[in-house]
Protein backbone atom coordinates (compact mmCIF):
# COMPACT_ATOMS: atom_id res chain seq x y z
CA UNK A 1 0.00 0.00 0.00
CA UNK A 2 2.81 2.40 0.90
CA UNK A 3 6.22 2.03 -0.71
CA UNK A 4 9.07 4.26 0.34
CA UNK A 5 12.33 3.95 -1.59
CA UNK A 6 15.63 5.54 -0.56
CA UNK A 7 13.97 8.62 0.83
CA UNK A 8 16.29 11.56 1.55
CA UNK A 9 15.38 15.01 2.81
CA UNK A 10 17.78 17.88 3.40
CA UNK A 11 17.01 21.04 5.33
CA UNK A 12 19.85 23.18 4.13
CA UNK A 13 22.93 21.26 5.19
CA UNK A 14 21.04 19.13 7.73
CA UNK A 15 19.97 15.67 6.63
CA UNK A 16 16.62 15.14 8.30
CA UNK A 17 15.85 11.87 6.53
CA UNK A 18 18.71 9.70 5.35
CA UNK A 19 17.97 6.90 2.90
CA UNK A 20 14.84 5.38 4.42
CA UNK A 21 13.17 2.51 2.56
CA UNK A 22 10.15 0.63 3.80
CA UNK A 23 6.89 -0.85 2.64
CA UNK A 24 3.62 -1.06 4.49
CA UNK A 25 1.05 -3.65 3.42
CA UNK A 26 -2.67 -3.18 3.34
CA UNK A 27 -4.28 -3.51 6.75
CA UNK A 28 -1.01 -3.12 8.58
CA UNK A 29 -0.29 -0.72 11.44
CA UNK A 30 3.29 0.50 11.35
CA UNK A 31 4.69 2.48 14.26
CA UNK A 32 7.47 5.02 13.84
CA UNK A 33 9.46 5.05 17.00
CA UNK A 34 12.26 7.44 17.69
CA UNK A 35 13.47 10.31 19.83
CA UNK A 36 12.37 13.84 19.03
CA UNK A 37 13.85 15.32 15.83
CA UNK A 38 14.64 11.83 14.52
CA UNK A 39 12.89 12.46 11.20
CA UNK A 40 9.54 10.83 11.92
CA UNK A 41 7.44 13.90 11.16
CA UNK A 42 9.45 14.73 8.06
CA UNK A 43 9.00 11.22 6.68
CA UNK A 44 5.26 11.39 7.31
CA UNK A 45 4.96 14.82 5.72
CA UNK A 46 6.67 13.54 2.61
CA UNK A 47 4.32 10.55 2.41
CA UNK A 48 1.30 12.85 2.67
CA UNK A 49 2.62 15.06 -0.12
CA UNK A 50 2.91 18.07 2.16
CA UNK A 51 6.53 18.50 1.22
CA UNK A 52 8.63 17.00 -1.57
CA UNK A 53 11.61 14.76 -0.90
CA UNK A 54 15.16 15.72 -1.83
CA UNK A 55 15.64 12.26 -3.32
CA UNK A 56 13.86 8.93 -3.43
CA UNK A 57 10.29 7.99 -4.25
CA UNK A 58 7.12 7.38 -2.31
CA UNK A 59 4.16 5.49 -3.72
CA UNK A 60 0.79 5.27 -2.06
CA UNK A 61 -1.73 2.82 -3.52
CA UNK A 62 0.40 2.74 -6.66
CA UNK A 63 0.44 6.52 -7.17
CA UNK A 64 3.65 8.51 -6.97
CA UNK A 65 3.35 11.20 -4.32
CA UNK A 66 5.30 13.74 -6.32
CA UNK A 67 3.85 13.06 -9.77
CA UNK A 68 0.24 12.30 -8.85
CA UNK A 69 -0.08 14.22 -5.58
CA UNK A 70 -3.80 14.85 -5.93
CA UNK A 71 -4.59 11.14 -6.32
CA UNK A 72 -2.49 10.33 -3.26
CA UNK A 73 -4.08 13.10 -1.18
CA UNK A 74 -7.53 11.69 -1.97
CA UNK A 75 -6.47 8.43 -0.34
CA UNK A 76 -4.74 9.71 2.78
CA UNK A 77 -6.16 10.91 6.06
CA UNK A 78 -3.55 12.89 7.94
CA UNK A 79 -3.40 14.02 11.53
CA UNK A 80 -0.40 16.35 11.92
CA UNK A 81 1.49 16.79 15.18
CA UNK A 82 -0.56 19.88 16.00
CA UNK A 83 -4.19 19.25 15.02
CA UNK A 84 -4.97 21.61 12.12
CA UNK A 85 -8.01 23.43 13.50
CA UNK A 86 -9.65 26.77 12.81
CA UNK A 87 -10.22 28.23 16.28
CA UNK A 88 -13.05 30.52 15.18
CA UNK A 89 -15.17 27.70 13.77
CA UNK A 90 -17.61 25.38 15.51
CA UNK A 91 -16.65 21.71 15.50
CA UNK A 92 -19.54 20.74 13.21
CA UNK A 93 -18.78 23.50 10.70
CA UNK A 94 -15.11 22.58 10.76
CA UNK A 95 -15.80 18.91 10.07
CA UNK A 96 -18.25 19.82 7.32
CA UNK A 97 -15.70 22.11 5.71
CA UNK A 98 -12.98 19.45 5.78
CA UNK A 99 -15.45 16.86 4.47
CA UNK A 100 -16.23 19.13 1.51
CA UNK A 101 -12.62 19.80 0.58
CA UNK A 102 -11.89 16.09 0.87
CA UNK A 103 -14.56 15.47 -1.72
CA UNK A 104 -17.24 13.79 0.38
CA UNK A 105 -20.44 13.67 -1.66
CA UNK A 106 -22.65 16.64 -0.66
CA UNK A 107 -25.60 14.38 0.12
CA UNK A 108 -23.67 12.23 2.58
CA UNK A 109 -21.74 14.99 4.37
CA UNK A 110 -23.96 15.11 7.45
CA UNK A 111 -23.91 11.36 7.87
CA UNK A 112 -20.15 11.22 7.36
CA UNK A 113 -19.53 14.00 9.89
CA UNK A 114 -21.74 12.24 12.43
CA UNK A 115 -19.94 8.96 11.79
CA UNK A 116 -16.46 10.29 12.55
CA UNK A 117 -17.73 12.37 15.46
CA UNK A 118 -19.28 9.28 17.02
CA UNK A 119 -16.13 7.28 16.44
CA UNK A 120 -13.97 9.81 18.28
CA UNK A 121 -16.74 10.61 20.80
CA UNK A 122 -16.80 14.34 20.16
CA UNK A 123 -20.57 14.49 19.61
CA UNK A 124 -21.15 16.42 22.82
CA UNK A 125 -18.96 19.34 21.66
CA UNK A 126 -20.22 19.55 18.07
CA UNK A 127 -21.70 23.03 18.54
CA UNK A 128 -18.81 24.47 20.57
CA UNK A 129 -16.22 26.80 19.18
CA UNK A 130 -12.92 25.00 18.66
CA UNK A 131 -11.02 27.73 20.54
CA UNK A 132 -12.98 26.80 23.69
CA UNK A 133 -12.15 23.07 23.57
CA UNK A 134 -9.71 21.31 25.87
CA UNK A 135 -6.49 19.89 24.47
CA UNK A 136 -7.91 16.36 24.47
CA UNK A 137 -10.98 17.37 22.50
CA UNK A 138 -8.89 19.35 20.03
CA UNK A 139 -6.72 16.33 19.43
CA UNK A 140 -9.77 14.13 18.86
CA UNK A 141 -11.44 16.62 16.51
CA UNK A 142 -8.19 16.65 14.55
CA UNK A 143 -8.27 12.85 14.47
CA UNK A 144 -11.92 12.84 13.39
CA UNK A 145 -10.96 15.10 10.48
CA UNK A 146 -8.42 12.51 9.31
CA UNK A 147 -11.11 9.82 9.14
CA UNK A 148 -13.45 11.84 6.89
CA UNK A 149 -14.17 10.25 3.53
CA UNK A 150 -12.87 6.95 4.93
CA UNK A 151 -9.38 7.08 3.37
CA UNK A 152 -7.59 3.73 2.92
CA UNK A 153 -4.35 5.16 4.34
CA UNK A 154 -4.02 6.98 7.65
CA UNK A 155 -0.95 8.91 8.73
CA UNK A 156 -1.11 9.83 12.41
CA UNK A 157 1.61 11.97 13.93
CA UNK A 158 1.57 11.33 17.67
CA UNK A 159 -2.16 10.62 17.85
CA UNK A 160 -2.29 10.26 21.64
CA UNK A 161 -0.48 13.52 22.26
CA UNK A 162 -2.19 15.63 24.92
CA UNK A 163 -4.79 13.08 25.93
CA UNK A 164 -5.47 11.87 29.45
CA UNK A 165 -4.80 8.19 30.26
CA UNK A 166 -8.39 7.09 29.70
CA UNK A 167 -8.59 8.87 26.35
CA UNK A 168 -5.23 7.39 25.36
CA UNK A 169 -6.66 3.91 25.85
CA UNK A 170 -9.75 4.84 23.81
CA UNK A 171 -7.69 6.24 20.96
CA UNK A 172 -5.45 3.16 20.93
CA UNK A 173 -8.53 0.98 20.68
CA UNK A 174 -9.73 3.09 17.76
CA UNK A 175 -6.39 2.77 16.01
CA UNK A 176 -6.36 -1.00 16.51
CA UNK A 177 -9.87 -1.31 15.12
CA UNK A 178 -8.88 0.83 12.12
CA UNK A 179 -6.11 -1.60 11.28
CA UNK A 180 -8.53 -4.14 9.84
CA UNK A 181 -9.52 -2.12 6.78
CA UNK A 182 -7.01 0.75 6.78
CA UNK A 183 -3.28 1.01 6.40
CA UNK A 184 -1.95 3.04 9.27
CA UNK A 185 1.37 4.71 9.99
CA UNK A 186 1.64 6.32 13.38
CA UNK A 187 4.52 7.94 15.16
CA UNK A 188 5.17 8.09 18.83
CA UNK A 189 7.89 8.32 21.37
CA UNK A 190 5.84 6.44 23.94
CA UNK A 191 7.26 2.94 23.80
CA UNK A 192 4.47 0.78 25.21
CA UNK A 193 2.17 2.39 22.67
CA UNK A 194 3.81 0.70 19.70
CA UNK A 195 3.88 -2.73 21.28
CA UNK A 196 0.21 -2.33 22.10
CA UNK A 197 -1.09 -0.99 18.79
CA UNK A 198 1.32 -1.81 15.99
CA UNK A 199 1.95 -4.90 13.88
CA UNK A 200 5.41 -3.64 13.03
CA UNK A 201 7.79 -1.09 14.45
CA UNK A 202 10.25 1.07 12.57
CA UNK A 203 12.86 2.55 14.82
CA UNK A 204 14.19 5.78 13.39
CA UNK A 205 17.14 7.69 14.74
CA UNK A 206 19.00 10.66 13.28
CA UNK A 207 17.12 10.28 10.02
CA UNK A 208 18.10 6.64 9.55
CA UNK A 209 15.94 3.56 9.73
CA UNK A 210 17.65 1.58 12.47
CA UNK A 211 15.41 -1.46 12.55
CA UNK A 212 12.04 -2.53 11.26
CA UNK A 213 10.30 -5.65 12.57
CA UNK A 214 7.43 -6.91 14.67
CA UNK A 215 7.62 -5.95 18.34
CA UNK A 216 8.10 -9.63 19.36
CA UNK A 217 10.87 -10.27 16.86
CA UNK A 218 12.70 -7.16 17.93
CA UNK A 219 12.69 -8.39 21.48
CA UNK A 220 13.86 -11.86 20.42
CA UNK A 221 16.69 -10.71 18.20
CA UNK A 222 18.12 -8.35 20.68
CA UNK A 223 18.48 -10.84 23.47
CA UNK A 224 21.98 -12.22 23.11
CA UNK A 225 21.36 -14.44 26.13
CA UNK A 226 18.65 -15.19 28.58
CA UNK A 227 19.07 -14.03 32.08
CA UNK A 228 17.45 -15.43 35.16
CA UNK A 229 17.29 -13.68 38.45
CA UNK A 230 17.28 -15.70 41.66
CA UNK A 231 17.10 -14.69 45.26
CA UNK A 232 18.47 -17.39 47.50
CA UNK A 233 19.03 -17.74 51.19
CA UNK A 234 22.24 -19.64 51.97
CA UNK A 235 26.07 -19.47 51.84
CA UNK A 236 26.98 -17.07 49.06
CA UNK A 237 30.23 -18.49 47.71
CA UNK A 238 28.93 -22.06 47.73
CA UNK A 239 25.80 -21.09 45.86
CA UNK A 240 27.76 -19.08 43.35
CA UNK A 241 30.05 -21.96 42.46
CA UNK A 242 27.16 -24.42 42.34
CA UNK A 243 25.25 -22.19 39.92
CA UNK A 244 28.21 -21.56 37.65
CA UNK A 245 28.96 -25.30 37.41
CA UNK A 246 25.72 -25.82 35.49
CA UNK A 247 26.32 -26.64 31.81
CA UNK A 248 24.37 -23.85 30.19
CA UNK A 249 25.33 -21.07 32.54
CA UNK A 250 27.77 -18.57 31.11
CA UNK A 251 28.04 -16.06 33.95
CA UNK A 252 26.81 -15.45 37.45
CA UNK A 253 26.67 -12.06 39.11
CA UNK A 254 26.09 -11.77 42.83
CA UNK A 255 24.50 -8.88 44.60
CA UNK A 256 24.41 -9.36 48.38
CA UNK A 257 21.38 -8.07 50.23
CA UNK A 258 21.36 -6.26 53.54
CA UNK A 259 20.51 -9.46 55.39
CA UNK A 260 23.80 -11.37 55.42
CA UNK A 261 22.51 -14.74 54.30
CA UNK A 262 20.37 -13.60 51.38
CA UNK A 263 21.74 -12.58 47.99
CA UNK A 264 20.44 -11.91 44.49
CA UNK A 265 22.09 -13.87 41.69
CA UNK A 266 21.86 -12.90 38.05
CA UNK A 267 22.51 -15.98 35.94
CA UNK A 268 23.24 -15.60 32.23
CA UNK A 269 22.45 -18.68 30.18
CA UNK A 270 22.93 -19.60 26.53
CA UNK A 271 20.08 -18.51 24.32
CA UNK A 272 17.18 -20.89 23.92
CA UNK A 273 18.01 -22.92 26.98
CA UNK A 274 15.32 -22.69 29.59
CA UNK A 275 17.10 -23.81 32.73
CA UNK A 276 14.73 -22.30 35.29
CA UNK A 277 13.44 -25.73 36.37
CA UNK A 278 16.93 -27.19 36.73
CA UNK A 279 18.17 -24.25 38.70
CA UNK A 280 15.20 -24.43 41.04
CA UNK A 281 15.78 -28.15 41.61
CA UNK A 282 19.50 -27.56 42.23
CA UNK A 283 18.86 -24.94 44.87
CA UNK A 284 16.13 -26.85 46.63
CA UNK A 285 18.09 -30.16 46.65
CA UNK A 286 20.99 -28.48 48.39
CA UNK A 287 18.63 -27.29 51.11
CA UNK A 288 18.97 -23.56 50.35
CA UNK A 289 15.98 -21.28 50.51
CA UNK A 290 14.74 -20.24 47.07
CA UNK A 291 12.99 -16.95 47.67
CA UNK A 292 12.54 -15.73 44.13
CA UNK A 293 13.11 -16.86 40.55
CA UNK A 294 12.27 -14.97 37.40
CA UNK A 295 13.49 -14.74 33.86
CA UNK A 296 14.31 -11.29 32.66
CA UNK A 297 13.10 -10.14 29.25
CA UNK A 298 14.15 -6.96 27.55
CA UNK A 299 11.39 -4.42 27.45
CA UNK A 300 10.89 -2.46 24.26
CA UNK A 301 12.31 0.43 26.17
CA UNK A 302 15.62 -1.38 26.62
CA UNK A 303 15.69 -2.28 22.95
CA UNK A 304 14.96 1.26 21.95
CA UNK A 305 17.73 2.59 24.13
CA UNK A 306 20.18 -0.01 22.85
CA UNK A 307 19.33 0.70 19.24
CA UNK A 308 19.44 4.43 19.47
CA UNK A 309 22.40 4.80 21.78
CA UNK A 310 24.62 1.85 20.99
CA UNK A 311 23.89 1.05 17.40
CA UNK A 312 27.35 -0.31 16.62
CA UNK A 313 27.15 -2.96 19.28
CA UNK A 314 23.77 -4.17 18.16
CA UNK A 315 24.41 -4.47 14.45
CA UNK B 1 -14.35 25.05 -8.92
CA UNK B 2 -16.30 23.48 -6.07
CA UNK B 3 -13.18 23.34 -3.93
CA UNK B 4 -12.31 26.96 -4.71
CA UNK B 5 -15.80 27.94 -3.57
CA UNK B 6 -15.38 25.99 -0.29
CA UNK B 7 -12.18 27.88 0.53
CA UNK B 8 -13.86 31.14 -0.49
CA UNK B 9 -16.87 30.48 1.71
CA UNK B 10 -14.83 29.52 4.75
CA UNK B 11 -12.58 32.57 4.52
CA UNK B 12 -15.49 34.93 4.01
CA UNK B 13 -17.30 33.46 7.02
CA UNK B 14 -14.04 33.80 8.94
CA UNK B 15 -14.02 37.54 8.24
CA UNK B 16 -17.59 38.06 9.32
CA UNK B 17 -17.61 35.70 12.30
CA UNK B 18 -14.70 37.59 13.84
CA UNK B 19 -14.69 41.33 14.61
CA UNK B 20 -12.26 42.04 11.75
CA UNK B 21 -14.81 42.73 9.02
CA UNK B 22 -16.93 44.99 11.21
CA UNK B 23 -14.00 46.92 12.64
CA UNK B 24 -12.43 47.51 9.24
CA UNK B 25 -15.69 48.45 7.51
CA UNK B 26 -16.64 50.71 10.42
CA UNK B 27 -13.27 52.40 10.44
CA UNK B 28 -13.37 52.89 6.70
CA UNK B 29 -16.85 54.41 6.83
CA UNK B 30 -15.89 56.80 9.65
CA UNK B 31 -12.82 58.09 7.82
CA UNK B 32 -14.48 58.38 4.41
CA UNK B 33 -17.55 59.87 6.13
CA UNK B 34 -15.45 62.62 7.69
CA UNK B 35 -13.94 63.47 4.32
CA UNK B 36 -17.36 63.39 2.72
CA UNK B 37 -18.72 65.78 5.35
CA UNK B 38 -15.81 68.21 4.99
CA UNK B 39 -16.00 68.22 1.21
CA UNK B 40 -19.76 68.63 1.27
CA UNK B 41 -19.71 71.55 3.67
CA UNK B 42 -17.04 73.41 1.74
CA UNK B 43 -18.96 72.71 -1.45
CA UNK B 44 -22.13 74.11 0.10
CA UNK B 45 -20.32 77.23 1.30
CA UNK B 46 -18.96 77.77 -2.18
CA UNK B 47 -22.30 77.31 -3.90
CA UNK B 48 -23.94 79.60 -1.31
CA UNK B 49 -21.33 82.26 -2.05
CA UNK B 50 -21.96 81.88 -5.77
CA UNK B 51 -25.66 82.28 -5.16
CA UNK B 52 -25.09 85.47 -3.13
CA UNK B 53 -23.09 86.94 -5.99
CA UNK B 54 -26.11 86.23 -8.18
CA UNK B 55 -24.05 84.42 -10.75
CA UNK B 56 -26.06 81.92 -12.68
CA UNK B 57 -23.24 79.57 -13.53
CA UNK B 58 -24.28 76.18 -12.08
CA UNK B 59 -21.65 74.63 -9.79
CA UNK B 60 -20.49 71.15 -10.79
CA UNK B 61 -20.91 68.66 -7.94
CA UNK B 62 -19.00 65.94 -9.80
CA UNK B 63 -15.97 68.13 -10.29
CA UNK B 64 -15.91 69.90 -6.96
CA UNK B 65 -17.15 67.30 -4.57
CA UNK B 66 -17.20 63.75 -5.93
CA UNK B 67 -13.81 63.73 -7.62
CA UNK B 68 -11.85 64.89 -4.54
CA UNK B 69 -13.86 62.45 -2.46
CA UNK B 70 -12.74 59.50 -4.57
CA UNK B 71 -9.15 60.74 -4.66
CA UNK B 72 -9.24 60.75 -0.85
CA UNK B 73 -10.79 57.31 -0.81
CA UNK B 74 -8.05 55.94 -3.06
CA UNK B 75 -5.50 56.95 -0.42
CA UNK B 76 -7.54 55.71 2.56
CA UNK B 77 -7.77 52.34 0.84
CA UNK B 78 -3.97 52.08 0.98
CA UNK B 79 -4.16 52.15 4.78
CA UNK B 80 -7.04 49.70 5.08
CA UNK B 81 -5.81 46.94 2.75
CA UNK B 82 -3.06 45.64 5.10
CA UNK B 83 -5.67 45.09 7.81
CA UNK B 84 -7.78 42.80 5.65
CA UNK B 85 -4.99 40.87 3.93
CA UNK B 86 -2.63 40.31 6.86
CA UNK B 87 -4.25 37.14 8.11
CA UNK B 88 -5.10 35.37 4.87
CA UNK B 89 -2.09 33.02 4.74
CA UNK B 90 -0.21 33.99 7.91
CA UNK B 91 -2.95 32.74 10.19
CA UNK B 92 -3.23 29.43 8.34
CA UNK B 93 0.50 28.93 8.62
CA UNK B 94 0.55 29.82 12.29
CA UNK B 95 -2.34 27.58 13.32
CA UNK B 96 -1.14 24.67 11.17
CA UNK B 97 -4.26 24.62 9.01
CA UNK B 98 -2.09 25.28 5.98
CA UNK B 99 -0.93 21.69 6.51
CA UNK B 100 -4.57 20.58 6.29
CA UNK B 101 -5.17 22.51 3.07
CA UNK B 102 -1.95 21.34 1.45
CA UNK B 103 -2.58 17.69 2.29
CA UNK B 104 -6.19 17.80 1.12
CA UNK B 105 -6.97 17.07 -2.52
CA UNK B 106 -6.81 20.76 -3.47
CA UNK B 107 -4.63 22.51 -6.01
CA UNK B 108 -2.59 25.55 -5.01
CA UNK B 109 -4.65 27.73 -7.32
CA UNK B 110 -7.89 26.68 -5.65
CA UNK B 111 -6.47 27.74 -2.29
CA UNK B 112 -4.95 31.00 -3.55
CA UNK B 113 -7.91 32.15 -5.63
CA UNK B 114 -10.47 31.10 -3.02
CA UNK B 115 -8.72 33.19 -0.40
CA UNK B 116 -8.10 36.05 -2.80
CA UNK B 117 -11.72 36.29 -3.87
CA UNK B 118 -12.89 36.13 -0.23
CA UNK B 119 -10.72 39.13 0.68
CA UNK B 120 -11.85 40.94 -2.43
CA UNK B 121 -15.49 40.35 -1.52
CA UNK B 122 -14.93 41.94 1.88
CA UNK B 123 -13.26 44.88 0.13
CA UNK B 124 -16.10 45.13 -2.36
CA UNK B 125 -18.68 45.30 0.44
CA UNK B 126 -16.60 47.86 2.31
CA UNK B 127 -16.26 50.15 -0.70
CA UNK B 128 -19.80 49.83 -1.95
CA UNK B 129 -21.31 50.77 1.41
CA UNK B 130 -20.05 54.30 0.72
CA UNK B 131 -22.53 54.47 -2.14
CA UNK B 132 -24.97 55.51 0.60
CA UNK B 133 -23.17 58.86 0.68
CA UNK B 134 -23.83 59.25 -3.03
CA UNK B 135 -27.52 58.59 -2.48
CA UNK B 136 -27.73 61.81 -0.45
CA UNK B 137 -26.19 63.72 -3.35
CA UNK B 138 -28.78 62.26 -5.70
CA UNK B 139 -31.62 63.25 -3.39
CA UNK B 140 -30.64 66.92 -3.14
CA UNK B 141 -28.60 67.41 -6.28
CA UNK B 142 -28.06 66.24 -9.83
CA UNK B 143 -24.65 64.56 -10.00
CA UNK B 144 -23.71 62.55 -13.08
CA UNK B 145 -23.98 58.82 -12.44
CA UNK B 146 -21.42 57.74 -15.08
CA UNK B 147 -18.34 59.30 -13.47
CA UNK B 148 -19.39 57.95 -10.08
CA UNK B 149 -19.60 54.39 -11.42
CA UNK B 150 -16.27 54.70 -13.20
CA UNK B 151 -14.68 56.02 -10.01
CA UNK B 152 -15.98 52.98 -8.16
CA UNK B 153 -14.61 50.75 -10.89
CA UNK B 154 -11.23 52.40 -10.42
CA UNK B 155 -11.32 51.92 -6.64
CA UNK B 156 -12.22 48.26 -7.09
CA UNK B 157 -9.43 47.71 -9.64
CA UNK B 158 -6.97 49.31 -7.22
CA UNK B 159 -8.19 46.88 -4.58
CA UNK B 160 -7.67 44.00 -6.97
CA UNK B 161 -3.96 44.83 -7.16
CA UNK B 162 -3.44 45.75 -3.52
CA UNK B 163 -5.15 42.65 -2.19
CA UNK B 164 -2.97 40.51 -4.44
CA UNK B 165 0.08 42.32 -3.02
CA UNK B 166 -1.18 41.83 0.54
CA UNK B 167 -1.96 38.16 0.02
CA UNK B 168 1.49 37.60 -1.44
CA UNK B 169 3.21 39.24 1.53
CA UNK B 170 0.98 37.31 3.93
CA UNK B 171 2.07 34.07 2.26
CA UNK B 172 5.70 34.86 3.12
CA UNK B 173 5.35 34.91 6.89
CA UNK B 174 3.40 33.28 9.67
CA UNK B 175 3.41 36.50 11.67
CA UNK B 176 0.36 38.67 11.00
CA UNK B 177 2.04 41.84 12.26
CA UNK B 178 4.95 41.35 9.89
CA UNK B 179 2.47 40.72 7.07
CA UNK B 180 0.52 43.90 7.90
CA UNK B 181 3.60 46.11 8.21
CA UNK B 182 5.12 44.63 5.05
CA UNK B 183 1.93 45.18 3.08
CA UNK B 184 1.62 48.69 4.46
CA UNK B 185 5.18 49.42 3.32
CA UNK B 186 4.42 48.03 -0.12
CA UNK B 187 1.21 50.03 -0.59
CA UNK B 188 2.95 53.20 0.61
CA UNK B 189 5.77 52.56 -1.83
CA UNK B 190 3.29 52.13 -4.68
CA UNK B 191 1.83 55.49 -3.71
CA UNK B 192 4.89 57.67 -3.02
CA UNK B 193 6.83 56.32 -5.97
CA UNK B 194 4.69 58.67 -8.06
CA UNK B 195 6.01 61.71 -6.12
CA UNK B 196 9.54 60.54 -6.77
CA UNK B 197 8.68 60.57 -10.47
CA UNK B 198 8.84 64.38 -10.49
CA UNK B 199 12.49 64.42 -9.46
CA UNK B 200 13.95 61.28 -10.97
CA UNK B 201 14.86 62.49 -14.45
CA UNK B 202 13.17 61.69 -17.70
CA UNK B 203 13.35 57.93 -18.06
CA UNK B 204 13.02 56.89 -14.42
CA UNK B 205 10.53 59.66 -13.78
CA UNK B 206 8.20 58.21 -16.36
CA UNK B 207 8.73 54.71 -15.03
CA UNK B 208 8.04 55.72 -11.43
CA UNK B 209 4.93 57.61 -12.43
CA UNK B 210 3.76 54.60 -14.37
CA UNK B 211 4.24 52.33 -11.37
CA UNK B 212 2.37 54.60 -8.98
CA UNK B 213 -0.95 53.01 -8.24
CA UNK B 214 -2.71 56.27 -7.37
CA UNK B 215 -1.62 58.01 -10.59
CA UNK B 216 -3.53 55.41 -12.56
CA UNK B 217 -6.59 56.14 -10.53
CA UNK B 218 -6.70 59.83 -11.47
CA UNK B 219 -8.30 59.22 -14.85
CA UNK B 220 -10.99 57.06 -13.24
CA UNK B 221 -11.79 59.85 -10.76
CA UNK B 222 -12.34 62.17 -13.74
CA UNK B 223 -14.83 59.69 -15.10
CA UNK B 224 -12.48 58.59 -17.87
CA UNK B 225 -12.12 54.88 -18.56
CA UNK B 226 -8.80 54.17 -20.27
CA UNK B 227 -7.88 50.55 -21.04
CA UNK B 228 -4.18 51.27 -20.49
CA UNK B 229 -4.95 51.60 -16.76
CA UNK B 230 -6.92 48.40 -16.89
CA UNK B 231 -3.88 46.67 -18.35
CA UNK B 232 -1.71 48.09 -15.56
CA UNK B 233 -4.02 46.90 -12.78
CA UNK B 234 -4.72 43.48 -14.23
CA UNK B 235 -1.13 42.65 -15.13
CA UNK B 236 0.12 43.69 -11.69
CA UNK B 237 -2.60 41.50 -10.15
CA UNK B 238 -1.56 38.48 -12.22
CA UNK B 239 2.08 38.99 -11.34
CA UNK B 240 1.26 39.12 -7.64
CA UNK B 241 -0.94 36.01 -7.81
CA UNK B 242 1.84 34.22 -9.64
CA UNK B 243 4.31 35.27 -6.91
CA UNK B 244 1.90 33.94 -4.29
CA UNK B 245 1.80 30.59 -6.09
CA UNK B 246 5.60 30.48 -6.13
CA UNK B 247 5.73 31.41 -2.46
CA UNK B 248 3.36 28.59 -1.49
CA UNK B 249 5.24 26.13 -3.66
CA UNK B 250 8.66 27.12 -2.30
CA UNK B 251 7.49 27.06 1.32
CA UNK B 252 6.80 23.36 0.76
CA UNK B 253 10.43 22.83 -0.13
CA UNK B 254 11.73 24.85 2.77
CA UNK B 255 9.41 24.13 5.66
Amino acid sequence: MIEVHNLVKHYGSVKAVDDISLTVDKGEILGFLGPNAAGKTTTMRIITGYMPASAGTVKVAGFDVFEQGLEVKKRIGYLPENPPLYPDMRVRDYLKFTARIKGVHPKTINAEVDRVAARLSVIEVMDNHISKLSKGYKQRVGFAQALLNNPPVLILDEPTNGLDPRQIIEVREIIKSLGSDHTVILSTHILPEVSMTCNRVAIINEGKLVKIDTPDNLTMQLQGSESIILQIEGPVTEIESALSQHNSVTAVAVQPNSKDNIATYKVEAAIGSDIRKELAALVVNRGWGLLELKSETLSLEDIFLRLTTKEEEVN
Amino acid sequence: MGNLFQIYKRDLKGYFSSPIAYVVIGLFLIVTGIFFYLLLSSFLQYSYAMMMQRQNIPVNVNLMMIRPFFLNMSVIVLFVIPMITMRSFSEEKKSGTMELLLTSPLTNWQIILGKYLATFTLYFVMVMVTFLFMVFLFIWGKPGLGPILISYLGILLMGLVLIAVGNFISSLTENQIVAAVGTFGATMLLWVIGFAGDFAGKVFGELFKYLSIVNHFEDFSKGVFDTSHLVYYLSLTFIMLFFTYQSIESSKWRS
